[in-house]
């Protein structure tokens, strides 16, 4: 709802949006800041802006006293791999919703939406002990699963209405000439959905890389990703604000950089399409 | 024109995931609600049995219950007061014509990113820690005495880290919602005279109904299910301040390893979720049928 007004009212609200806009992002440019402090000059009173000595030992530090890269490592194989498998499950599934419309469609889309509103804690014991019995508690291969099935709901029901867009009459063209169903999907269906399902690949990334639940909870060491490094700042010793810092910055960076391409499709996908 | 063939095509294609969500809502759900009757504690597996509701009983008159529902109604509702009131204005005021528009979106959306421990431990050392953080330093800027959010208001203070993580949720759903409300209702209303507010009150708002309805219940959802913010902040205290009835089972299942306890919370907690969530698949349900 964009009008016009005076250059004057514009660099008002210009000014006022900056403002909020900075407050809101402060503290991750105060993170980021803190990050290249040495540890004395990261807790000095008064705060030091940007006279301070700039460093990237702290980065140094956090890769060898506390082997960063491991947790860096088995959070990109969860996030990957889930979103990997869910789009695997999904697509067909996706495909056969839009395209070939039943009856029961409706119905199962909403009890897909169903599961996803289950309360973790609510099944927390269960998986636990199942994860027990199967051998997969601290395992990147368990991790992988339940954060797939985690996000496979939003991931099947981005893809249904990324797939509704597509014309059915092309489809039918492509089976008249005697296209068979993989190779309709191959050849028709997939190119044409790619920006959708580049879309869903990278919402589903970020979610995967910010699952902090199953993550923290199922894990202890081996398959531990960044969520549970992180975590393990809740209990102090000495002089860390500054190291905490430079975890912190590695581990939203890549994160911050892909939700920037998302923004649009954060709304369609998290709101189920109830908000275009 | 779908033809036999690709009817049960269709249903092969479909099938794995309905399989897939099938199982991982069904099997843990009757293991919980199994547990729920069971005396089941994880370090003393050997006294087992069906008790009936005894967990229940326990969980439900244990003193931290209702401390719990009403930490967990006060998290809930103050976040949801926060962001969707805060979002509106944010919202309102990035959809105004102003220069950088797309840097401005990119600050505000900004938190949405950030994994919860992070979110969670930067604001409890870097902002409320009382001897270095940075509220420490601004009380002391204006002559006061540095405070220890977390120890003296933990709900309060967990109120505005969540918030904080989910104020560009609703900030970025209430701009998508403005940006398709038409210029010309709002310019003819203005052309009658209408006064700001009045247009705001009349247009603008019933056009946003539906988007914060949307908001304010998937909010409420995630919103339910809070844990970490509490476990790396507060670990529920002190004493049980800060504890939440997710944290609660959490607590019940994994520090005290009392899974019948556990899985009785857990229904409580399904049960809850629940009533939220009808309501949510009415809102989008309707939506599908447009």
């Amino acid at each position: 709802m964009a009008r016009a007004v005076t250059a004057q009212r514009k660099t008002l609200n210009t000014i006022l949006a900056w403002a909020v806009a900075l407050l809101i992002a402060f503290p991750i440019i105060w993170t980021v800041l803190t990050s290249f402090k040495p540890e004395p000059q990261a807790v000095a009173s008064p705060p030091i802006w940007f006279g301070f000595d700039w460093t990237v030992k702290n980065y140094v530090d956090v890769q060898n006293q506390r082997n960063y890269f491991d947790y860096f490592l088995n959070s990109v194989i969860i996030a990957l791999g889930s979103t990997a498998l869910g789009i695997l499950i999904a697509i067909p599934a996706a495909w056969s919703m839009a395209f070939v419309p039943g009856r029961k469609v409706r119905d199962l889309l909403m009890w897909m939406l169903s599961t996803k509103m289950m309360p973790a804690v609510a099944v927390l014991t269960p998986i636990y002990l199942i994860f027990i019995w199967l051998g997969l508690l601290d395992t990147r291969i368990g991790l992988v699963v339940v954060i797939m099935l985690i996000n496979l709901p939003i991931i099947v029901w981005m893809l249904y209405t990324y797939f509704r867009e597509i014309p059915g009459e092309i489809l039918e063209a492509a089976r008249m000439d005697g296209a068979s169903l993989w190779n309709e999907i191959r050849y028709v269906l997939t190119p044409m959905a790619v920006p959708g399902i580049a879309s869903t690949v990278l919402l589903n990334i970020i979610l995967a890389w910010n699952e902090a639940f199953w993550t923290i909870v199922l894990t202890t060491t081996d398959a531990a990703p960044l969520t549970k490094f992180i975590s393990g700042f809740s209990s102090p010793q000495g002089l860390f604000y500054a190291k905490l810092s430079a975890a912190s910055t590695m581990a939203i960076a890549p994160i911050l950089i892909m939700g920037w391409f998302s923004q649009r499709q954060l709304v369609r996908g998290l709101t189920f399409g109830a908000v275009k | 024109m779908s033809t036999q063939a690709s009817r049960s095509a269709a249903r092969l294609m479909l099938s794995p995931a309905v399989i897939f969500l099938l199982v991982w809502m069904i099997v843990p759900l009757a293991l919980t609600l199994w547990f729920s009757f069971q005396r089941y504690n994880l370090l003393a597996p050997e006294r087992s049995g069906f008790i009936w509701f005894d967990n229940y009983l326990s969980f439900v008159s244990s003193p931290a219950f209702w401390g719990a529902i009403v930490n967990t109604l006060i998290l809930v509702v103050g976040v949801l007061a926060v962001t969707v009131i805060g979002g509106l204005l944010v919202a309102l005021l990035i959809d105004q014509p102003i220069w950088g528009q797309g840097p401005v979106r990119i600050l505000v959306i900004a938190p949405f990113f950030i994994m919860p421990p992070v979110a969670a431990l930067i604001w409890k050392n870097m902002f409320f820690n009382p001897t270095n953080g940075l509220f420490g330093e601004l009380f002391k800027f204006v002559g006061l005495r540095p405070f220890d959010f977390l120890g003296q208001a933990p709900l309060a203070s967990i109120v505005v880290i969540v918030a904080w993580q989910w104020l560009p949720f609703a900030t970025l759903i209430l701009l998508t919602a403005l940006q398709s409300l038409s210029s010309e209702q709002l310019e003819a209303a203005e052309m009658d005279g209408a006064p700001p507010l009045k247009r705001f009150g009349y247009i603008v708002l019933p056009h946003l109904a539906r988007a914060i309805t949307v908001v304010v219940l998937i909010q409420t959802i995630f919103l339910l299910g809070i844990l970490v913010e509490i476990l790396v902040t507060t670990n529920g205290g002190p004493g049980a301040q800060s504890t939440t009835l997710t944290f609660l089972v959490y607590k019940e299942a994994i520090l005290d390893s009392d899974a019948g306890t556990a899985a009785a919370g857990g229904v409580v907690a399904v049960v809850l979720a629940n009533i939220v969530a009808i309501f949510l698949m009415r809102a989008i349900g309707k939506n599908l049928d447009a």
